[in-house]
Order: C-alpha cells, then sequence, then structure tokens
C-alpha cells in the first residue's frame, strides 16, 4: 500500500487531499477540495469604473516597455508596495489540487469525502473522461455542498458577464510573460512556491457539471455501511468539525484503515467526534495539520492536561469498553473544546457590538455554516440586551435554502440541539427572528425587497470570503472607508492581499481562526484509545511531536511529506479466514496424509468475497455438477 | 444455536405488540405496546414469562400498541438497559403516551404509569439514524430499516454471531401522501416476524380510495354538513392534512378544517422537522414549501361542535372510544347531512368497530345512553399498513429461512401462513400470546485459515467477476453491498488441510510440498 500527499492543505476551508493505492488492490482519493483563497490574486468585480480604467491602461503601459525597461519595471515592483492594481483583471478561475490532473482520472476506485470542503473540486474530477469512481460522502456534506457549489456558480456569472465571452487560448495571465510581470507575491499564489501549480486552474464548473457530480455520489448517513466491490467495508463517523464532516473507517480483508480529518471534541452545533467508532484499526492516517498548535503545549503546558498523566490505569480501562470511565473521559475532552470556543465568540461579538454602538455596519463573509448559526443565535441577544434596533441581514443566492436546511436535520446536530428539538422548539432559533422581522434574508443584494426594508448600521451575512465574488464586494466597497465598519474574516486568506482592492481602508478588520485547538492530552489519549499498530503523520510535525512517552511507543509512526509518495509496510499477519458453507462441509471427502492425526480434502464451490471475507458457498456449477463424494 | 421468539402480545391478535427474542444467547424485546380493546391485566404483556435479563428493547414505531407499555415496563421491572428507537419516534411517542394518559384520566380511568414515568423512560433511549449499524455489546448488531407506516416507524435488523433477523414492525409497502414505502437491503436471514394486520386484503389503487375519500367529504360539506375524521393525533391526521389542504386550494374550497388538539400542533412542527423520514416529493419541495406549513387547517378547541354551518374536524380518539371525536359524534351522529370517516382498523369493542360493522341503527355510547346514528358513514379504505401482497412481496424478497406472523386477526393469519408454504416453501409460525417458537439455525459455515498461495491464486485476475443481481424493487438498482461473485475454476486446485482440528485453505501445490516432505522419512 502507497500514500501520496497531493496537498496538505490550509486549514478547514481548504482541507488535505490524498491518494491511498493497492488497498487491497484499490486506489482511493481522499477528498478533492478547492483552494478558493487563490481567488485572491485577481481583482473584484464590478470595480468602479475609473479602477477598471486605470487597472486596464497600468497593463497596457506595462506591457509596451516590458522590453525597454524590464529590470528597472521589476525593481519598481519590489519596491513600492503591493497595489490593488497589480492584482489580475481577468475573469475567475479556480485553483484544484496541485498535482491531481496528473492521476488518471480512470484509475481511481474510489472517492471518499470528508466534508463540504472536501467536496468543492469534485465537479471538475467526475466530468473528466474515463471518471467511473464511486464516490462516497455523508448525506448532509452532500447536500451543503451542493448549495455552496450552486451558489460559487451564481456568484460567478456575475464576473464573467462583467468580462464577457471567454477567450479562447486560455486567459491571458497565464501566459508566461505575463506571469513574468505578475508582482511575486501573487505570482507564489498563481504557480506555487515551486513554480508547479499553473496546471491545476480551471474555470468554474458549470450547473450541469454539479447535477452530474451529486448524481455519481453515493451519501451515507453516519455509521452507516458501504461496501466498495464486496472488498472494502466503508464508513462514515462524525467528526465534530462541521454539520455532515466525518471520519472515514476501511476495512479490507488484511487491512484496516482509519483516516480521522480536521476533528473536534465538541461543536455547538454539529454531532460530536466520534472517536470510539475508530477503534481497531491498523493504520490510523492523520490528515489534519490543526495538530500543530497543540504541538507547542506539550513542552510548556503539560501540567495542566485534562487527564492525571498518572491516570494510565483507567485509560486502559476505557479502551477495554468501559462505559462509565468512558463518558467521564469524554466529558473531560469536550469542555475545554466548548470553553475555548464559546470565549472566542464571546469576543467576536463584543466587536460586533462596539461597531453598530458606534454607528458602524458588520459585515460577515461567513464561510462554516457553523459561526453563522452561532452568531446569527448571539448576536440579536446582544442587540435585545441595547434595545437597539439594528437589522440582521443574509444575503446569498442560496441562504433561504441553506437556513431552512439547518432546521430539518436533526440526526446530524450536537446532543444540545437535538435535545431543544425534543423539547419542541426549533433547532436555531433563525426561524423565530425571521418571523420577528429581526433578520431578512435575501437572495441577491439588488433584490428590491433589500431595497425597502434597508437600514444602516445592519450587520449582513454574506459570502465569500475570498472577497474577490458575491455581495460582499459591494458591501466592502460601501463601508471601506468608514471607521466605525467592522469586517470579520475568518482565516484562511491572506488578509495583506485580501484585502488590497478596498484600500485605503478605514474600516476596521478582525481575523479570527475559529477551530479550537487541540491540547495534547486529547490526541495522547486519542491515540491510546485507538491503539493503532501504525500512525501515519504529516511530516510537519516530526520535530514536534514526541513519542518517546511509554504509552505511546506501542506503534511506529510514519511521516509523509506533501508531493511524495510513502509505501506503508503491510500488515504483519496476514492470514486471511475462510468461511464454508456447511453445506459444502458435509460433503468433505477426508483422505489421509500419511500421519494419522492430517487429513485433506478437496475444496469446491463458488468463492465469494463479500463484506471484506472470503466465503465458500455453494455455487451452481459445484453443486450440480459435481455431486461429490465420490470424486477423487 | 437457535433463535427463541417468546410472544407477550400481538400473537394472533392486534394490539400489545411484543415479542422477546434470544439469539445466540442474547435477549432482545421488540416492541412494548398495550391493548386498547382491554382494561384489565390483559391491557399489558405479561412481562413476568421472560426467563433472563433483556440486552436491550426496541421499538418500532409511536403507535401505542407498539410502545404504551414501556413506561410501565421499565419501572415495574427497573429495566434500565438501552431502548432504541428513531429519531421521530422518540420526538412523537411521548406525545402519544401524554395524550393517552390525559383522556384515561379524564374517562375517571387510572393508568399503570405517570407522567414523571413516561419522561424516565424517555431518557433512556438511544437515538438510531436508518441504516445505522449500531453495535448494542461486541456481538449484538443491529440496524433501523424504513417501514413507511407512521413517520419514524422502522424495522429492525438483528444480528448476533451468525443468526440474524428481521422484525418488521408495522410497515406500508406503497408510498402515501406523506411518506415513502418500506426500503430494506437484501438480508441473509434466519427469521422474519412480520406484522399481518391485512394478511388476505389485496388493495387496489390507493389514488381511488383517496378519490372516494374527496367526494364525501366534498358531497357533504357541500350540503352544508359537518364531517367528523376520528383520527389519531399523529400519523394519518398529517396524511390527511395534506390530502385535503391540496384539494382545498385545487377547488377552492372556504370552509374550515380544524383540528383540536394541542397535540396536533406540537406534531406538526417535529413532522416540519423530521424531513429526511418524509416521501420523496415532501424532501423535494421543503425549501420552497414546507408541506407541512397548511394553509387551510387551523386549530381550534372544543368549542367547535357547537357552530353553525359545514366544517371538517379532526379529533381524537381515532376509534370513537373517547374524547372530543366521541363528543363531537353524539352531537352530529342524529344528523343526515353529516358524514362520519372511520379509520380502516377499528379495535374490536369501540364504537368505531361497531359503526364498522354497517348497521345504521341505534348505538349504546354508555352503558346506559343511546344515540339513533343517521349521519353518513365513510370507511377510509387506504391504509398506513400493507396488503398481503406487500408481505408477500416482502417475505420473497428476504427469503428468510423461518417466518412469523404476529399483529393480524387469527383467521387470515393462517390462511396466509398456509400461502407462505405453499407458495415460497417456508416454514411459518403463528404463535398465540405466551407461546415460545423455537427456531433452529444451523452453523452456517466452518471457519478455515488461509495461505498466502490461496489467497493469491484467489485474487488472479483470471477470474470471472460478476455481480448478483438484485432485481427487486426493494433496495435502489446502485446497491453496492450486492456481493461481487468470483466465479472460480480453481477453487479446484485449492485442498482444506485439517491438522490437529485446524483447517487450512491451501493450493495443490502447497499440499504436494507437503507431501513430499512427509514421505521422506
Ligand atoms: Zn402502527
Ligand atoms: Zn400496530
Amino acid at each position: 500500500m502507497k500514500l501520496t500527499c497531493l496537498s496538505s492543505g490550509s486549514g478547514y476551508q481548504f482541507p488535505p487531499c490524498h491518494i491511498l493505492e493497492d488497498v487491497c488492490g484499490f486506489r482511493i482519493l481522499l477528498d478533492c477540495p478547492l483552494d478558493l483563497s487563490a481567488l485572491s490574486v485577481f481583482s473584484p468585480v464590478p470595480p468602479d469604473n475609473d479602477f477598471v480604467s486605470d487597472g486596464k491602461a497600468s497593463y497596457d503601459s506595462a506591457r509596451d516597455c516590458f522590453d525597454k525597461e524590464q529590470e528597472i519595471q521589476k525593481r519598481q515592483k519590489i519596491e513600492t508596495p503591493l497595489h490593488g492594481k497589480d492584482l489580475i483583471h481577468d475573469e475567475l478561475w479556480y485553483k484544484t489540487v496541485k498535482n491531481l490532473h496528473l492521476w488518471d482520472p480512470s484509475s481511481i476506485d474510489v472517492v471518499l469525502i470528508s466534508s463540504v470542503m472536501g467536496m468543492l473540486g469534485l465537479p471538475f474530477l467526475t466530468r473528466a473522461e474515463g471518471f467511473s469512481a464511486k464516490i462516497y460522502a455523508t448525506d448532509a456534506a452532500a447536500r451543503l455542498a451542493r448549495l455552496m457549489m450552486e451558489d460559487l456558480i451564481a456568484m460567478n456569472m456575475e464576473y464573467q458577464y462583467f468580462y464577457g465571452p471567454r477567450e479562447s487560448g486560455g486567459p491571458h495571465w497565464m501566459r508566461w510573460e505575463e506571469l513574468e510581470l505578475l508582482r511575486p507575491e501573487l505570482k507564489k499564489v498563481v504557480v506555487g512556491k515551486d513554480g508547479t501549480e499553473l496546471g491545476g486552474w480551471l474555470p468554474l464548473y458549470s450547473s450541469a457539471d454539479v447535477m452530474d457530480c451529486m448524481r455519481k455520489v453515493q451519501t451515507l448517513k453516519y455509521a452507516e455501511t458501504a461496501c466498495y466491490n464486496g472488498t472494502l467495508v466503508l464508513q462514515p463517523f462524525s467528526s465534530g468539525s462541521e454539520i455532515g464532516s466525518c471520519n472515514w473507517t476501511i476495512d479490507g480483508p488484511k487491512r484496516n484503515i482509519a483516516w480521522l480529518s480536521c476533528s473536534i471534541f465538541a461543536s455547538a452545533h454539529a454531532m460530536n467526534f466520534d472517536y470510539g467508532a475508530l477503534r481497531g484499526r491498523d493504520l490510523v492516517l492523520y490528515s489534519d495539520k490543526q495538530f500543530l498548535p497543540l504541538m507547542d503545549e506539550v513542552q510548556s503546558n503539560d501540567a495542566s492536561s485534562t487527564i492525571p498523566s498518572n491516570d494510565l490505569s483507567s485509560l486502559s480501562r476505557y479502551c477495554s469498553a468501559d462505559k462509565d470511565d468512558w463518558k467521564e473521559l469524554t466529558e473531560s475532552l469536550l469542555s475545554t473544546d466548548e470553553i475555548l470556543e464559546k470565549e472566542k465568540m464571546d469576543f467576536i461579538c463584543s466587536c460586533i457590538l462596539q461597531s453598530v454602538q458606534a454607528g458602524g455596519s458588520v459585515v460577515i463573509p461567513y464561510n462554516r455554516l457553523g459561526i453563522l448559526l452561532q452568531l446569527l443565535e448571539m448576536i440579536p441577544v446582544l442587540l435585545e440586551s441595547l434595545a437597539a434596533d439594528v437589522p440582521i441581514y443574509v444575503i446569498s443566492s442560496m441562504a433561504a435554502e441553506l437556513l431552512a436546511f439547518t432546521n430539518v436535520i436533526p440526526e446530524w446536530a450536537s446532543k444540545p440541539r437535538q435535545e431543544k428539538m425534543f423539547s419542541g422548539e426549533p433547532m436555531f432559533s433563525h426561524v423565530d427572528l425571521v418571523n420577528k422581522r429581526k433578520l431578512h434574508v435575501f437572495s441577491a443584494i439588488h433584490s428590491p425587497e433589500l431595497l425597502t426594508t434597508w437600514q444602516e448600521p445592519c450587520i449582513i451575512f454574506a459570502p465569500h470570503w475570498s472577497l474577490r465574488l458575491g455581495p460582499v464586494v459591494h458591501l466592502l466597497r460601501r463601508w471601506s472607508g468608514d471607521e466605525n465598519s467592522l469586517l470579520i474574516l475568518e482565516d484562511g486568506v491572506d488578509p495583506d492581499i485580501a484585502l488590497l482592492p478596498f484600500k485605503p481602508l478605514e474600516m476596521k478588520v478582525l481575523q479570527c481562526s475559529f477551530l479550537p485547538e487541540r491540547r495534547l492530552p486529547k490526541v495522547d489519549c486519542m491515540l491510546k484509545l485507538l491503539q493503532p499498530k501504525i500512525l501515519v503523520l504529516p511530516d510537519d510535525l516530526k520535530e514536534k511531536l514526541d513519542f518517546s512517552n511509554p504509552s505511546l511507543d506501542s506503534f511506529s509512526v510514519l511521516y509523509y511529506t506533501e508531493g511524495e509518495t510513502l509505501s506503508l509496510p503491510s500488515s504483519p499477519e496476514g492470514t486471511l479466514d475462510l468461511e464454508i458453507a456447511s453445506v459444502l462441509a458435509e460433503r468433505f471427502a477426508w483422505q489421509n496424509l500419511g500421519r494419522q492425526d492430517v487429513m485433506y480434502t478437496r475444496l469446491e464451490g463458488e468463492l465469494v468475497m463479500e463484506q471484506g471475507k472470503f466465503r465458500l458457498l455453494p455455487g451452481i456449477t459445484s453443486a450440480d455438477s459435481h455431486p461429490s463424494k465420490n470424486k477423487e | 444455536m437457535s433463535i427463541n421468539c417468546l410472544v407477550l402480545g400481538a400473537g394472533q391478535e392486534v394490539g400489545k405488540s411484543c415479542v422477546v427474542v434470544t439469539i445466540n444467547g442474547k435477549r432482545i424485546m421488540f416492541d412494548c405496546g398495550m391493548h386498547m380493546g382491554h382494561h384489565d391485566d390483559k391491557r399489558y404483556p405479561d412481562f413476568a414469562l421472560i426467563d433472563g435479563p433483556l440486552d436491550c428493547v426496541i421499538i418500532t414505531h409511536f403507535h401505542l400498541d407498539h410502545i404504551g407499555a414501556l413506561p410501565y415496563f421499565t419501572k415495574e421491572y427497573s429495566y434500565n438497559g438501552p431502548i432504541y428507537m428513531t429519531y421521530p419516534t422518540k420526538a412523537l411517542a411521548p406525545l402519544m403516551l401524554e395524550d393517552f394518559m390525559k383522556v384515561t384520566v379524564g374517562r375517571g380511568g387510572e393508568e399503570k404509569f405517570t407522567t414523571d414515568d413516561i419522561s424516565e423512560c424517555m431518557k433512556k433511549v438511544t437515538l438510531v439514524d436508518l441504516k445505522q449499524t449500531i453495535q448494542v455489546d461486541k456481538d449484538l448488531q443491529i440496524r433501523a430499516y424504513y417501514a413507511g407506516h407512521v413517520l419514524g416507524a422502522a424495522m429492525f435488523y438483528a444480528k448476533v454471531g451468525d443468526a440474524s433477523m428481521v422484525y418488521t414492525g408495522d410497515y406500508n409497502m406503497t408510498p402515501d401522501r406523506h411518506l415513502g414505502a418500506a426500503q430494506i437491503d437484501r438480508l441473509e436471514l434466519d427469521l422474519v416476524i412480520s406484522e399481518s394486520t391485512y394478511a388476505t386484503t389485496v388493495r387496489d389503487s390507493r389514488y381511488a380510495r383517496e378519490r372516494e375519500f374527496l367526494q364525501a367529504v366534498h358531497e357533504c360539506v357541500e350540503g352544508g354538513g359537518k364531517v367528523l375524521v376520528p383520527t389519531f393525533a399523529l400519523g394519518r391526521a398529517q396524511e390527511l392534512f395534506i390530502l385535503l389542504d391540496d384539494y382545498w386550494e385545487r377547488m377552492n374550497l372556504k370552509v374550515p378544517i380544524y383540528f383540536s388538539s394541542g397535540l396536533t400542533k406540537q406534531a406538526n412542527i417535529y413532522y416540519k422537522t423530521f424531513m429526511s423520514w418524509t416521501s420523496q416529493k415532501i424532501k423535494d419541495t421543503y425549501a420552497m414549501h414546507n408541506a407541512f406549513n397548511f394553509k387551510h387547517v387551523v386549530s381550534s378547541d372544543r368549542s367547535v361542535i357547537n357552530t353553525v354551518g359545514p366544517c371538517v374536524l379532526f379529533a381524537t380518539s381515532g376509534m370513537l372510544s373517547g374524547g372530543l371525536s366521541l363528543e363531537a359524534f353524539k352531537k352530529w351522529a342524529p344528523f343526515e347531512e353529516n358524514l362520519v370517516t372511520l379509520p380502516g382498523y377499528c379495535v374490536a369493542g369501540t364504537i368505531g368497530h361497531k359503526l364498522a360493522a354497517g348497521k345504521r341503527t341505534r348505538i349504546y355510547v354508555d352503558s346506559d345512553s343511546q344515540i339513533d346514528v343517521r349521519c353518513n358513514i365513510h370507511q377510509l379504505a387506504f391504509s398506513a399498513h400493507t396488503d398481503s401482497k406487500g408481505i408477500m412481496d416482502l417475505l420473497k424478497f428476504l427469503s428468510p429461512k423461518h417466518v412469523m406472523l404476529v399483529h393480524g386477526e387469527r383467521p387470515s393469519m393462517f390462511r396466509l401462513k398456509d400461502k407462505i408454504k405453499s407458495e415460497m416453501g417456508i416454514e411459518c409460525d403463528v404463535p398465540a400470546n405466551g407461546e415460545t417458537v423455537k427456531i433452529p439455525c444451523a452453523t452456517l459455515h466452518v471457519k478455515a485459515r488461509t495461505s498466502d498461495a490461496f489467497v493469491k491464486s484467489c485474487q488472479s485476475s483470471n477470474f470471472r467477476l460478476s455481480r448478483c443481481s438484485t432485481s427487486s424493487g426493494l433496495v435502489a438498482s446502485t446497491d453496492p453491498c450486492s456481493p461481487l461473485l468470483v466465479s472460480d475454476d480453481r477453487v479446484g486446485e485449492a485442498v482444506l488441510l485439517l491438522d490437529q482440528s485446524k483447517a487450512k485453505a491451501m493450493h495443490q501445490d502447497e499440499l504436494q510440498f507437503l507431501m513430499s516432505v512427509e514421505e521422506k522419512p
């Protein structure tokens, strides 16, 4: 078996992408994301007219003096600060996972999806010639992903409309002489650090591509079992990071794998991380770079562990599934995540409050659904306490559907949300807010209803977090000069480039990471629970992770590197069990093999691979044509 | 190895469904219902007959004949183990139970459990979603499948070691206005325990029956009459709401449609939430318009009985055994212009049952009062239960080694049993309450280790691969679990070696090598 890390990703919005080869003879692609942060190299539309002509002019002049003043030009670029004019003024293209296009689509047998974000690049793959892999995703993730793809297409359309019909022969910025002219900061995004990523850019897929893609996805519930080719038993389990996000177990005849993607112990809205279900796999592949922040605490913060380090006995006990201990430990694991997330949200809310109190408006280009839902609940409470009449708007082509969706999925929600539902309330209170006319949901920024209800200051949730697409662009243009207004950015964008088109910027910007950091004891403890034989980790962790801890040395650790292929050792005990149908066993004609206690018989029947097991069944041929005992 | 089934309820009758099944030592209680037709000890299953601790309780759906005895059982027998049910069942069951308490206590009756018992009991519930494989413990695995019937109804698969079975609960093989049809994977089963409410009835098109109902209702209100629809607050009510709401919209009718119970209001909220348990059509359109946001259906209180002019009233209880439906019946039944619709099935002893018998005459509503029934009676001919064709289809699809029928009427159950035996050649039992049926299950296979050479020869790419066909309409055609068949000519090259009672499958070359070694000394 081999593992190739195509991309180690960058956080929630661009999850890592891997290929597992020869898993019982099959090739599995783990996630198919899209690097939407790369959109920041483009200039957003609609720019105000002066701005555009300005931009075009600078391009033309740049091209004119290319030959004569190349050197000077280059030096100037380095010396002057990056300007909005330096961005690419052209139709948006989208950056897919580097090198994925080098793999023959027809050679992929299975695609596993861990999250909505891990699915956004999928329509590019499914429309490729020869693609015939079986795709598995959770039901909720697939439905959310469809909404996000449709929204992306709708926003992109506005952009395309502005730039007119697509030029043939590829966009001008992809020509090498144009790339040479790009500022190094931007060039790095376009072609990658090592200059190999230009091949990954594509114009966005169409609605038809998305429909076709969705048709090819087999959706599952958490803990539902799918069986690929009779050989691989696949199961998704909740990862806690978002509605429908999951970790996968891949069980074959000789190999049991758990693939851990970004996982969160306690989520305010999504079902909790179900790590207990991942136990008993001999190989654990951890693809989450978020492991990183916890490592700083290894050295400094060991004492604050949630579990006393001498309490190993209790750990091993709950590994043997002692329910009470299990519960206790789980609860302690959950609590810290909750506190961290709560503190962060409280801080954000206080900033929002300050802005509206000063008469400014707040723009929140939401990315994670969970953040949107939580803020939609916390903000109205705050406003109430102020007795301030500040409207909240959600503007997106998919907003209404998205919000409706969140209240019909109790099976994917966290325990507290479920309890709320069982007590007769809607899981999320936005329905109520809409009825009370405190929350307004619009499909577009130019919808007439919006104009009639419009009121400032206000709080607006709108896509897109790259700040290049969607209603957010218009809103930032409107308020960028207002020092009382506030923009809340999730991590994943480089603010230096993302904010360029809106400069000079008086507006306040708050950038924050919403992912709770994991503390070592948690991971430590989780690994003890999972008890893998082989642990596979991203190489970023090599220096930082210390496995000398005696409780952790029961397994071997391998590190993978982006862009490289790692061979994984095969299972040591390679015996497979064979189940022989009793009907066949009754017909065995035993013969002696010289020694008394050793006998043998010929086997016949139909060999079936089912649920990852060999089974010998009375086949049609063997049962009928060799009616038996006297054979041989 | 065997499966033991102790039938505590719904044996040769409908009511108090409860079967305790022991599979390879694991004891599971399927359903824990009450019998609405009895008011004595026979109201509850005879739990004293259970001969050991239960590993889990599984509830298939929220109807009282499947869950009504659960609060009593968990309290009285201090059951603290897991109770499995689906999300909608957990949401709706307490409403059913509490409403039932209210009706009983309202009639001056007494019940063996309290509201507190209900909430204590619901705390012990473990939720299941459809198709999730749930490991109850190391050996016992269960899985829920969509059953139609009512929101959240599920059939349950249980497996211990090699032995496995399905308990269907109540199910419907045809989709209705708000629910889809039952759906299950092709499973290898030793036993199927199936309901058989309509063991011998074959129903014709649902559409025609719905039209009959709508016409009857329409004629009545056009003539200025009142329509009484006695119904359970949950399930049938929501289905008929959708039907009428849609019809009212199309025909532009203004006559009010009332429902009386606060329970129904609460239930409608749940129906709006459990989208993934409804029919495909409702699922596809919920974002634009949630089908459970009714335009013409409004809530109302008891005063509605005395209002003037035509109306439609939905009221509990469903079989006219009490509640507002009985009150309205007393008031409205003596007038010819009015209409009473009856549910497809009424338990013997209820007024609904008497009316269904067809004599339009004087009816004793209490021991001392009687009324002249002059109104029209319309019997709803569409049901949330499968008909006999559906039962046969399911059994043919699953083709288990054994069938057991419960939840039906004795004579038709025996007729169906004969049919199952003769048409499918499957053993079938129809046990009475209190009986135990022992179902033998043969060891399905013997286990052997394999050698590498054996595996290698078996995985050789020369093999002809084919997929088992799953042609029936019961599973999606994309079923990934259909086994891949390796039609293996080379199994002929394999041998099984028995060395000190350890079996190992190997390639014949390996055996030859062994033999040569043996011969040498
Ligand atoms: Zn029922
Ligand atoms: Zn029933």
